[in-house]
């Protein structure tokens, strides 16, 4: 119904984009499985961003060049990666020690569903069909101390992502800071969820009609 | 004298009881040690209950000891990844138990279980369904959830070099659960890429101290899982 609508809004590599902007220099950041990876390419130059992975390594660098991959330097979504000068390895204990111990400053994850006070549903749809599998979503919305999402602001077949209350199994209860979405970037506040920026030819009035979450300009 | 090394895979395994609590290192392939969950499907014990972040790919190691149907239960925190065919078929038969934990809960799980921490309060899970039955509490004006320790009478895991001693260094992420089941399994079993003499391991390097460790054994060329699922390998052979 959007692109019905001729309301593209931004594409995925700008809603990266988005979210690389709001990461400061200096920042420990750990990125969600798929479109949260993109956002580590997108960083502006002149910052320097560590990112964690979960499964052990702190200071993550890009994709190695074809024929150098090592298959046990893998990143949480268990592709091929480097490591940058000065990154560290560590086992499973000290990696959600840096997680749950509130040490990480930002985590970008994906969503299903993100509610009007920052609850976040993301790790199954809840279906008896399929296997429940978590890995470690609920200990970093639990831990980190910025919690963003990354996400369209409706499913393929146009149904709200952004919702008054999740009908899925919750990841974390009030945990979502800032949702950036192709149509418009959302914080979680307590009066509701602000509007902070609308992308080109979207209105406020089209991001309410879609969603039954209460939204502020 | 301390002599950890023991001769072969076979040998390493020896003793695996039906029944047993085996935990498995890794984190997908990256540290799986796909040898030693070979010679534990050549041993044949029964009945397992199985802790290990995930639950194999294709039709070779853990996948493989799950299809041999020697697993009852697993406790893991992500039970598919792109090539897992085996859990997910016989979770929908209901011939496998499932005990789905969030990853930093099992990390904690386990290193409680090897330090003598009976139990512990974490912020991961509350208010969501996998803690529901389980005791909460608040610290502070914030609740918490009860996270029971998990013992093992085996763990299997894969590291770079030991010496006789069982002191161990990894491979970059490798390493992942290695350390903490090392110290959580009344018999920790390891699988080198080498072996090598005492004090050729910096004391200031040495990622798992002997004592946590029961047999050593060398596998000079493990396998990566990747490629033998890409060849479509099956275990046996």
């Amino acid at each position: 119904m959007v692109n019905g609508d001729n309301k593209t809004g931004w594409d995925v590599q700008q809603m990266a984009q988005k979210v690389a902007m709001d990461i400061p220099d200096g920042a420990y950041v750990n990125l969600g499985i798929g479109i949260p990876e993109m956002v580590s390419g997108l960083v502006p130059e002149g910052r320097e961003v560590i990112y964690h992975t979960e499964n052990g390594l702190l200071g993550m660098g890009p994709v190695p060049p074809t024929g150098a991959e090592d298959p046990e330097l893998i990143n949480a979504g268990k592709k091929c990666v480097t490591a940058i000068p000065g990154a560290s390895y560590f086992h499973h204990a000290d990696s959600f020690t840096m997680i749950r111990g509130r040490h990480i400053d930002i985590c970008v994850l994906g969503a299903l569903q993100v509610s009007e006070t920052g609850d976040l549903a993301n790790w199954s749809t809840g279906e008896p069909s399929a296997i429940p599998a978590v890995g470690g979503a609920m200990d970093l919305v639990a831990g980190v101390k910025t919690i963003y999402v990354i996400s369209k602001y409706l499913t393929k077949t146009g149904a709200p992502k952004i919702v008054k209350q999740c009908t899925y199994p919750l990841t974390g209860k009030g945990v979502v800071d800032r949702i950036y979405t192709d149509l418009a970037v959302l914080d979680v506040t307590v009066r509701g969820l602000q509007v902070r920026e609308l992308a080109p030819g979207i209105s406020f009035e089209y991001l309410q009609q879609n969603t039954e979450a209460k939204l502020i300009r | 004298m301390i002599d950890k090394i023991v001769r072969d895979t076979a040998d390493a395994v020896s003793g695996i009881f039906d029944g047993a609590t085996i935990m498995i290192s890794g984190f997908g392939e990256a540290g799986s040690p796909v040898e030693l969950i070979h010679a534990l499907i050549d041993h044949g014990a029964r009945e397992l209950t199985v802790v290990s972040n995930n639950t194999g790919s294709g039709h070779v190691g853990l996948a493989a000891l799950i299809e041999n149907r020697q697993v009852r239960k697993m406790i893991c925190s992500f039970p598919r990844t792109t090539n897992s065919k085996v859990f997910p078929e016989l979770y929908h038969k209901g011939d496998i138990e499932l005990e789905l934990v969030p990853q930093g809960s099992l990390a904690e799980r386990i290193r409680a279980g090897g330090a003598g921490i009976p139990a512990f309060y974490t912020p991961a899970s509350v208010n969501t369904p996998l803690a529901e039955g389980k005791e909460t509490r608040v610290f502070n004006g914030q609740t918490f959830v009860l996270e029971h320790a998990i013992r093992a009478d085996f763990s299997l895991v894969k590291c770079h070099k030991a010496d006789r001693h069982g002191n161990l260094v990894y491979n970059k992420t490798a390493r992942n659960f290695g350390p903490i089941m090392c110290t959580a399994a009344e018999t920790a079993i390891v699988q080198a890429r080498e072996v090598v003499p005492l004090g050729a391991i910096d004391p200031e390097v040495v990622v798992t101290p002997g004592i946590f460790v029961g047999r050593v054994v060398e596998v000079r060329n493990p396998a990566d899982e990747s490629k033998l699922v890409a060849e479509d390998r099956r275990y046996p052979w």
